[in-house]
């Protein structure tokens, strides 16, 4: 009880600091509005402690993480117009979401560039060749000792930096960022699906062979489905590779359109409120993408252990 | 003798069978990619050619589609032995400047990632309303936050390194972060509560229990985090207007068609990136060794 005290407290002084001219930027402010800030400042971490140490109910955990992104932003909008930080810096909140609905038709432009065609192709297209070649090479253990090593390997290489070969081969336009995404995602993808073909327990096989099931009918019908969750924890990792890789590869040379080149030319222009839009759009894409594949996750993987647990 | 001998069929062969497929694939590649710039371009000087003078040519263009590996091989070694190693023309220097930039941004991002994470287990606030967000933005693409912090930090009067290092820094932390949370996390009840009988501090406790425990969980993600430091360094150096560092000479390769310059700092740059992944798996052996046994 004393924590919903404390949290409405807190948001009463907040709201009321929020009514103060200075915290519009029409006045200038003064030492007593500092004071008040660090005051606002103090009941607001109060009110995440007390929210945070709360043992019921079981969203309370939830809770203290949305109450502090609120507070973040809050004083994000607050410090940054009430102190008149430079808009180079750091620009407020306010003037992001206004700088997002202004230029709104431009950045679906940029979304619909570098999501829609770079990334999501570039995704399809890797994932399904990591994935077909997994299988394909899953009766030539030679391949697989061979190629193995060689795929693990590439993670720790700056596999971004092929853009600019990329650009060189396939043009300006998004088929070159597509290539550099799907040879981002082919490793992970092969790896996770040699791993998973792996998965499957030594009883199972047993009891399929026992069967005198085919070959074909073990991969269908024990193998494949015991790979789902490495499958599909690959598609996570590459849903973010993806994002990473087509806005870096934009950097290198793009048409004037995309997130990547948004975020470059704006940010060389010190327009930082639009720069500060287009990364909220890549990051709303990153967060949703990665929510619908735990959904598919918990379709196609239910019975798995790590899914149940949840 | 004999295992020696298997592991050399069983690992060695097949990963050396894998890479000469690739070179094969390569040359090959380089014949049906160059082919029509070697027509167009080299072979009209020599009436009269031949399918052989055909293959050779595209092995050996000024400016390739794709140049041949033997190609990218002479080119780093004429630009490591023919220039002096301060030249922007060796590319050791552009080595050396964007591992530099790593380094610096992958000690302070493992570091504040440490502190981070023993702040985190330490308190439940910061462990409910923090964590969550550092967890979600591994699925958002934080490098393309890059250009920003490389105008903060220049109107704020930082350059050469250290914006840079910030990038790797910022890079770094999350994965690190994440895994200390985990690693310390990771003593069972029973230990925990044996420090406790023991009536070790907190502080005790940290130093002999959870830090231990959590080097396995660390280690891993450390390799990940040069990884990615490392994609951040070089991606930092793309709009500082290109002075020195791999990054820099992909950037003036490309603005310049110069095919073999820009393979040849791919080919740096993956070196430098297995080369600091193992740095990291070295001291990982290094103090987990003990352990093994």
């Amino acid at each position: 009880m004393k924590a919903v005290l404390v949290v409405v407290l807190a948001l009463l002084t907040a709201a009321g600091l929020w009514l103060l001219p200075a915290s519009s930027g029409a006045t200038a402010p003064t030492p007593a509005f500092g004071l008040a800030v660090v005051v606002a400042l103090v009941l607001a971490a109060w009110s995440v402690q007390r929210i945070a140490a709360l043992d019921t109910p079981h969203w309370a955990g939830t809770l203290s993480a949305v109450l502090f992104g609120v507070w973040v932003l809050y004083f994000w909008q607050i410090g940054v117009v009430a102190f008149d930080v430079p808009r180079v810096l750091l620009p407020a909140p306010s003037s992001i979401v206004q700088s997002l609905a202004d230029h709104a038709g431009t950045l679906a432009r940029d979304f619909v560039q570098t999501v829609l065609k770079a990334v999501l192709v570039g995704w399809l297209l890797g994932s399904a060749l990591g994935f077909a070649v997994g299988v394909a090479i899953d009766r030539l253990p030679f391949l697989q000792r061979g190629l193995l090593p060689v795929a693990s390997l590439t993670s720790t290489i700056p596999l971004v930096a092929v853009a600019p070969i990329m650009v060189m081969w396939f043009g300006f336009e998004w088929p070159s960022k597509a290539a550099v995404v799907v040879l981002m995602t082919f490793f992970p993808m092969l790896v996770a699906t040699l791993a998973g073909l792996q998965a499957a327990g030594k009883l199972e096989r047993e009891l399929m062979h026992s069967y005198a099931a085919s070959y074909a009918r073990t991969l269908l019908d024990l193998r494949l489905p015991c790979a789902v969750p490495f499958i599909v924890s690959a598609l996570k990792v590459n849903a973010t590779l993806a994002l990473i890789g087509a806005i870096v590869a934009e950097f290198f040379g793009s048409p004037t359109v995309g997130l990547g080149f948004r975020i470059s030319t704006e940010a060389a222009k010190m327009n930082m409120s639009l720069v500060w839009g287009a990364i909220v759009v890549a990051a709303v894409t990153g967060s949703v993408a990665y929510a619908l594949l735990v959904r598919l996750e918990r379709r196609w993987a239910f019975w798995h252990p790590s899914v149940r647990s949840r | 003798m004999r295992s020696e001998a298997t592991s050399l069929r069983q690992r060695v062969l097949p990963v050396a069978a894998v890479l000469g497929v690739t070179l094969l694939v390569w040359y090959l590649g380089c014949i049906a990619l160059n082919a029509q710039g070697a027509i167009e371009r080299v072979l009209p000087n020599q009436p009269g050619w031949g399918s052989a003078d055909l293959v050779r040519t595209t092995w050996n263009m000024e400016r390739p589609v794709l140049p041949a590996p033997h190609q990218v091989a002479a080119d780093l070694w004429s630009s490591i032995v023919d220039w002096p190693l301060d030249s922007p023309r060796n590319l050791l220097l552009h080595v050396a400047v964007t591992a530099q930039s790593t380094l610096v941004g992958f000690v302070f991002g493992t570091l504040f990632g440490v502190l981070l994470a023993a702040a985190i287990v330490h308190s439940r606030t910061l462990d409910r309303a923090l964590l969550p967000w550092i967890v979600a933005s591994q699925t958002v693409p934080v490098l393309a936050i890059a250009p920003i912090v490389l105008v903060i930090l220049g109107t704020l009067g930082f350059s050469g390194v250290a914006p840079k290092a910030a990038i790797a820094m910022y890079l770094c932390f999350f994965p690190v972060t994440v895994a200390m949370v985990q690693g310390l996390r990771s003593p069972q009840r029973i230990e925990t509560e044996l420090m406790h009988t023991y009536a070790a501090t907190r502080l005790q406790a940290f130093w002999m229990l959870r830090l231990p425990a959590a080097l396995p969980y660390l280690f891993p993600s450390l390799r990940i985090a040069i990884a990615a430091g490392l994609v951040g360094a070089m991606v930092a150096e793309l709009p500082t207007g290109a002075q020195a560092g791999l990054g820099a000479k992909l950037l003036t390769g490309s603005y310049y068609g110069n095919t073999v310059g820009i393979w040849s700092a791919l080919v740096m740059s993956a070196l430098l990136g297995l080369g600091l992944t193992a740095a990291v798996a070295a001291v990982e052996r290094l103090m987990l060794r003990e352990r093994r046994t």
